[in-house]
Order: structure tokens, then sequence, then C-alpha cells
């Protein structure tokens, strides 16, 4: 595996370089993710959409370090990622599985931070401008499931904010709740991304919500999966859910992407694959 | 409306109780077997026996035994468990040993623990605990072992390792495994408590019945054996107390799954 000179500044924050991932199990190896390259600049939203089973979630693995690809690799900053690294906050589609049942949605947004090693007096502020930032500073002292699926993924995005990260990965979180809390929750992340300049890279399998959150779309073919297309989109920085989703311009994305995926479905390569390496 | 259920809970807590004590005093009243107690002057012989020197010689030592080997129990099961749960290897290694051990009935490690280490106190401390680690250290491992993958995959994000994983993640997500196969070790202390001090001691309760059954203290045998039921129900309300507080995220948990309002 080569090793990428460390990225000179202003240069992309977050480079995935060749990307391979191959599951061995009993019944032989499944290449998961065969070849994947893209780079994200410091403070964009990007979207990751592609078929099911194209391997989105395990691409996500891989960027946050929780898994190791089989060859090629992750920087962050320069620095190839080995392990979960210091700067990068997951969300998960599983809230429920995600929070930990035993403490109250306060402790749960303070625990990284004080596994971190932050003073109280410091971290406390910081958690308290987290929960309000999700709109929950009315609900510190209750558990996790005693809330409702929605308020238990900003609970979950909370914690993430709180960990001050520069990259926030976020694998479908929002496949598991109610249309009206995802427009809800889609308005939030994009004034948390506004706000805060971090990086979002954001996996879901909806085609309009990709269109309607991110700066770019980054589509990806059917397994063994690599980069089917990817789209910038052009659309006003300031988003709504009716007007920006009635816009022609919104509207002819969403028929792009659908395209994209529907061929991918199909089992259509993207051109550049074919063509020799080089 | 509170007061109401109060006594619908006083009522099926005491009814049974109070008929079988009502046939049991019919039943002996003409009192020809002087094997058989009798409640009047079993109650009688209870606080005679019971209450005053006695509670000193023979009570607090069992209890201060019982005790010291379930606290020992506990937490050498708990650690192990941890420690066992959170190696693929050491679990693959050891769980089939751990199932022999645990099959093999606790009583007769006494004649066994009464070769290697006399028959004082120490001996009865390390019955109790050796007997009564197997739930806690199988429970343990089984707990640490089905902790939500989620969970751990947001612990590791988070870089929370090392002992703040266990504090944070491991032990919290394995108490109500832990806490099962403490209730279960809980009935076993007492068994062996009552068995090794049976086997050799100077003073317990076990020592005491056996005295005077052998001397033929009939009531005053059977109220040795009410008296370890009271003690059996008084350590059982005790757990419960202490399972509410500690679990309460678990049940609250279980409550809200099983209602399915959401």
């Amino acid at each position: 595996m080569a090793h990428a000179d460390p990225v000179e500044t202003g240069g992309p924050l977050l480079p995935v370089r060749g990307v391979q991932k191959v599951y061995s199990s009993d019944n032989g190896d499944v290449e998961a993710v065969r070849n994947l390259t893209f780079d994200l600049a410091r403070g964009e939203f990007a979207c990751l959409v592609g078929p099911s089973g194209s391997g989105k979630t395990t691409l996500l693995k891989c960027i946050a370090g929780l898994m190791a690809p089989t060859s090629g690799e992750v920087l962050l900053d320069g620095r190839p990622v080995s392990g979960p690294p210091k700067k990068m906050a997951v969300v998960f589609q599983e809230y429920g599985r995600s929070l930990f049942p035993w403490m109250r949605v306060r402790e749960n947004v303070e625990l990284p931070l004080r596994n971190a090693g932050m003073p109280r007096a410091e971290r406390g502020p910081i958690v308290d401008e987290a929960l309000s930032a999700v709109g929950l500073a009315h609900v510190p002292r209750s558990y996790p499931w005693q809330l409702s699926g929605g308020m238990q993924q900003r609970v979950a995005i909370a914690r993430a904010i709180a960990y001050q990260p520069e990259v926030l990965l976020m694998d479908e979180p929002f496949a598991a709740v109610d249309a009206q809390t995802r427009a809800d929750l889609e308005d939030l992340v994009r004034a948390v991304w506004k706000r805060l300049g971090v990086t979002v890279l954001f996996v879901t399998h909806d085609i309009d919500e990709s269109v309607y959150l991110a700066q770019r779309v980054i589509m990806l073919s059917s397994s063994p999966t690599v980069v089917q297309e990817d789209l910038r989109i052009d659309l006003p920085e300031e988003r709504d859910q009716l007007e920006t989703r009635g816009m022609p311009r919104f509207i002819e994305l969403r028929h792009r992407v659908y395209e994209q995926i529907q061929l991918a479905k199909r089992g259509v390569r993207p051109a550049a694959e074919l063509a020799p390496a080089g | 409306m509170r007061l109401k259920r109060l006594g619908a809970t006083l009522f099926y807590a005491l009814a049974l109780p109070v008929v079988l004590i009502a046939v049991w005093f019919l039943a002996t009243r003409s009192g020809t077997n002087g094997f058989t107690p009798e409640p009047v002057k079993l109650v009688q012989t209870f606080f005679q026996t019971w209450i005053g020197p006695a509670f000193l010689e023979d009570v607090v030592p069992s209890l201060t035994r019982l005790g010291l080997g379930l606290v020992g129990a506990i937490v050498v099961g708990i650690l192990l468990g941890l420690v066992i749960g959170m190696s693929r290897f050491l679990r693959d290694l050891l769980e089939p040993l751990l199932e022999f051990f645990r099959a093999i009935p606790p009583p007769v490690l006494i004649p066994v623990l009464m070769l290697l280490m006399g028959i004082g106190d120490v001996m009865k401390v390390a019955v109790i605990v050796i007997g009564c680690m197997w739930p806690i250290l199988l429970n343990t491992i089984d707990g640490v072992r089905a902790t939500d993958p989620v969970l751990r995959e947001t612990a590791r994000s988070y870089g929370i390792g090392g002992l703040a994983r266990v504090r944070y993640l491991i032990l919290p997500a394995a108490a109500p495994r832990i806490m099962t196969g403490v209730r279960q070790s809980l009935s076993v202390g007492l068994i062996l408590v009552v068995i090794s001090e049976m086997f050799a001691a100077v003073s317990g309760l076990g020592y005491q019945i056996v005295v005077f059954q052998s001397t033929f203290k009939i009531p005053q045998m059977w109220s040795g054996i009410v008296l370890l039921g009271i003690i059996g129900l008084l350590l059982a309300l005790v757990f419960q107390r202490v399972e509410h507080v500690v679990l309460r995220w678990y049940h609250g948990l279980r409550e809200v799954e099983n209602g399915g309002t959401r």
C-alpha cells in the first residue's frame, strides 16, 4: 500500500484513495467495495447515495476508522486513518442502540468529553449549547428511551457536535424516523453544518434527501462498488423544504441522481472504470 | 385509591399464610406427637431461643460468614467474568470447563476444603465464595458478550477505551445479567452457610439446629428453621431494593419496549 505524502494546506481534508473491502466468509470472499476514490474538501457537505447493498455503510466504517480497508487508504488532515480519529464523530442509523440507555440525555452528550478528560467547568457550557442547538435543552434529565425516535436521534446529533469534530459522518441517520420529523432533522443538520463549519459526509438511500441536503452527491455503483458519478448540487445555499424542493433545478438534479441509481441497479458500470487505468 | 391498593396487596400477601397457620393450629391442637411443632409454642420458643445471647453467638456468625462469602463471590465473579467475557480467546478456552465446574454441586466442596483449609471460618467463607461464584461468573460472561455491537462501535468511535470502556459500557451493559446471577447466588449462599456449619463448627445456625435435633429440643430445632426462612426472605427483599435502584434504567426501557406506544 503506497503512502501518500502529507497533503499541503489547502488540499482536501479527507482524501479517500482506492478503498477496497473484501469480507472473507465460509462461502468464499465477498467484495463489498471494489475501488473508491474521492476527496472531501474542508467544510463540504457531501451525500453518498447508492442502491441498497452497495457498501455505503462499509465505506463509512472504513472512513470512520471502525474497519480497516483491505487495500487503499483514507487520510484525514494528511494522516492515514488507522483507528477512530479524534476529530471525527459518527451518527448511526440505529439511534435506539447508539445511545447509552443507562445514562440520562445530558450524560450521554457529555460522556465523550468527560472521557477525553475535559474539566467539568469547561464541558458544561459545551453540552448546554449542543443540547439547545438540537432543541433539547428542556430534557437533559430524561433517559433516551423516554423520548421519541426523532428526539433520540437529536440527542445523538448533540453528542456528535459537542465532541467538536472536524468531520461528521452520518450513516442513514433518518431512515427510521417518520417523514415529518425527518424534514425537521434535515433542516437541523443543515443549520448545524452552517453554524459549525464542519465537513459532513451523509450516507442515505433517499435521493430527494441527498439533493436537498448536499452541495455534492456522490453516487455509488452496485456491488462491487465504485463511484458511479460525482454530482455538484448547484442549488442556492438557503434551502427550504417547500421552495427548494419545488425548484425546476431541484427536479432536474433529482432526475439525474435517480437515473444514475437506476443504471447502477441494472449493473451498468461507469465509463471511467472501463477505461485503462492511469 | 392508594389505600385500596395497599389493602389488596396486604390481602394477597397474608391470606394464604393466615389460612395455613389456622389449619396448622387446629390440626396440632390435641398435641399428641412430640415431634410436630405447634404454632403458639413455636412462636414462644422462637423468641426464647433466638432473642438474647444466641443471637450474638449463632446468628451473627452465620450472617457474617454469609455476608463475607457473598461479597467475595460477587467481586470475584464480576471481575473474572469481565476479563473472560471481553476476551474471545479466554471465552472459547474456558467456557466448557466453567460449565463443568458449575455442574458440580457446591456442597461437595465442603469436605474437600476441610482437608485443605481446616474447619475454621476461612473454610466456610471460601465454600460460599466458590459455590456462589458460578452463577455470577457465567452470567457476567454472557452479559459482556451480549453487549450491543452498535453501542460498542459508538464507544469506539468516541475513543472510549480501556477502563473507561469497562466503566461506561461493558459493566452497565452486563448489569442486568449480573443481577440475575447475584439473585441465584443468594439462595446457594444460604444453603452453603448452613451445610458448612452442620459439618464442622462450634457456632452458627446450622450448628445449633443439629445440636437441637440431637438433644431432642424439637421446638427449638423448628424455630431455627423458621429463622432461616426469615433470613432468606429478608435477603431477597434487600436484593429487590438494590436491584430496583441499580437497574432502574433497564426496567424503564423494558416497560417502554413492551408497551409499544411509540
